[in-house]
């Protein structure tokens, strides 16, 4: 079976800063995974560069299969379609969520847009009311949801998630997440989804990479973060910093 | 002791489309304790902590039978006596440190003009009192933080230097509004604890204000759930877990975590009648 996603050896530099020191990883085809680690650690810098939004200096990223260039088609980006962090920056201001939709539609040449846009809007659980809405008019969830349905619009098979939930309040995370859940069933997905929590990502991912200063720390499985099982001393702390404050916390504080 | 004694506060909003009530009627006050007040986006939380400064907007309608500071009545306090209490005796920490901080003043004279404020000190006593502020913050080298630009640290950095700017004044109560939502989970918790200390060392009150109501049950004494600008529930931390409010028990219970194997995770629901 070809992986869906196959990164080895992947180099991303900034004017000489290494952002990403030799990365690999593979996703098989319908597998969630999922890249934790702090700020800076480089966790969307490896979906940026899958997206074609970072300077790769070196490495390969091989797309079911096929090797991906310098320059992405469109056929590429018809596969792989990313959800970024922030709903209030990632939506056009002065669009309305149709024109949003349409946008994508247009440029892949489809010729049923309308009733794309309306099932895609009816996917994520919007319904046909918000579709001449603006996004200033929406809550964070419901952005969060436009952003979604303008991923899947496209009918993607992979999904780039970028800290999909962490600007959105708790209540409204566990809808986020569910519906991303739901569709990755429905539609049999691939998710690459990157967050700072470990609990949402051992929620959503069955493996799962963890990343500090550019490179990979541990790979593990989910299960083995629920029996504590954590091989780097890094990830017992991103573990430990997982369960809340704990009064005393002064001593994990200082040896950090 | 009670600090600040609030008694049925509102907080209205006039629009061309009607009146907007984001606090209705709210009760609560804070002694030299820990309390939190929980609840999701637009619930009224942080309009509750502006109002207490004095920050709401001037089209905003405040009411409230009372409102009082150590025996100040805040509502009837001239604008001079607030602009004293603010900053001096009450402080605020804000939730991201990267809109917060004045981005083209370096780090330390923004905190020396904080005490100057409000202290008459010296040039070199303030600048003496600001390095050891920054290092109670647990910043490892504050003469050189001290030289730097809000842009040039990190967001832990930068909140834990709102908080010594908060505290260089030594407030009496700290209100600190979703002081780490916007910080990873490991800094999270050095935050938490720096707070936690010198909360405790100085005797002040606190009003953590959060939408992470586990977060808020580990580090506070007591929590205030909001809900559409009403008080719903109010309870111990300690007591969390035997919440009666269903809204209580849907925000504890909505959250992923890594031991429960729960799919779909349980969504809020919300029930038209608690509006009333």
């Amino acid at each position: 079976m070809t992986a869906a996603l196959d990164i080895t050896g992947l180099v991303v530099s900034y004017d000489g800063f290494r952002a990403l020191d030799g990365v690999s990883l593979t996703v098989q085809p319908g597998e969630s995974f999922g890249l934790v680690g702090e700020s800076g650690s480089g966790k969307s810098t490896v979906l940026r560069a899958i997206a074609g939004l970072a300077p790769v200096e070196s490495g390969s990223i091989a797309v079911e299969g096929i090797p991906i260039g310098k320059r992405r088609d469109k056929a590429f980006y018809r596969r792989v379609q990313m959800v970024f962090q922030d709903p209030y920056g990632s939506l056009h201001p002065r669009q309305t969520v149709d024109r949003l939709l349409a946008e994508p539609l247009a440029i892949h040449g489809f010729s049923d847009a309308e009733s794309r846009i309306l099932r895609a809007l009816d996917e994520v659980g919007l319904g046909s009311g918000f579709r001449f809405r603006y996004s200033h008019q929406l809550s964070g969830g419901q952005r969060q949801r436009v952003a979604i349905a303008r991923a899947l619009i496209l009918e993607p098979s992979i999904l780039l998630l970028d800290e999909p939930t962490s600007a959105l309040d708790a209540s409204v995370q566990a809808e986020v997440l569910n519906l991303l859940e739901k569709i990755r069933r429905d539609r049999k997905l691939t998710y690459l989804m990157v967050s700072h929590d470990l609990a949402v990502i051992a929620h959503m991912c069955g493996r799962l990479m963890v990343m500090r200063g550019g490179q990979a720390v541990e790979s593990l499985a989910a299960k083995d973060l629920a029996s504590r099982r954590a091989g780097d001393p890094y990830t017992q702390r991103l573990l430990v910093a997982s369960e809340g404050f704990v009064r005393n916390a002064e001593t994990a504080a200082s040896e950090a | 002791m009670t600090l600040l004694r609030i008694e049925d506060l509102s907080i209205r909003f006039p629009t061309r489309t009607g009146d907007i009530e984001a606090v209705r009627d709210i009760s609560f006050s804070v002694g030299r304790e820990r309390l939190a007040i929980v609840g999701e986006s637009g619930s009224g939380k942080s309009q509750t902590g502006r109002a207490i400064l004095g920050l709401t907007p001037a089209f905003a309608q405040v009411t409230a039978k009372r409102l009082e500071f150590d025996g100040i009545d805040l509502l009837k306090a001239t604008p001079r006596l607030r602009r004293d209490l603010r900053g001096k005796r009450i402080a605020m920490i804000l939730q991201d440190p990267k809109y917060s901080l004045n981005p083209v003043m370096r780090i330390g004279r923004q905190i020396v003009e904080a005490l100057r404020a409000h202290e008459n000190v010296g040039t070199r006593e303030a600048r003496e009192r600001t390095l050891d502020m920054l290092a109670a913050v647990q910043i490892r080298d504050p003469a050189r933080v001290f030289d730097l630009y809000p842009h040039e640290v990190s967001g832990g950095m930068g909140q834990r230097a709102m908080i010594a700017m908060m505290l260089i004044a030594g407030p009496e109560l700290l209100i600190a509004d979703e002081p780490t939502s916007a910080l990873d989970v490991t800094v999270q918790l050095d935050i938490l604890a720096i707070l936690d200390r010198l909360v405790a060392e100085r005797g002040m009150g606190l009003i953590f204000i959060s939408h992470d109501l586990r977060l808020v049950s580990s580090f506070c004494d007591r929590v205030i759930v909001m809900y559409a600008g009403r008080v719903v529930e109010e309870i111990a931390a300690s007591e969390l877990s035997r919440a009666k409010h269903p809204y209580t028990q849907g925000l504890l219970n909505c959250m992923p975590s890594i031991d429960a194997d729960r799919h779909p995770l349980p969504t809020l629901e919300r029930r038209p009648e608690w509006l009333l």
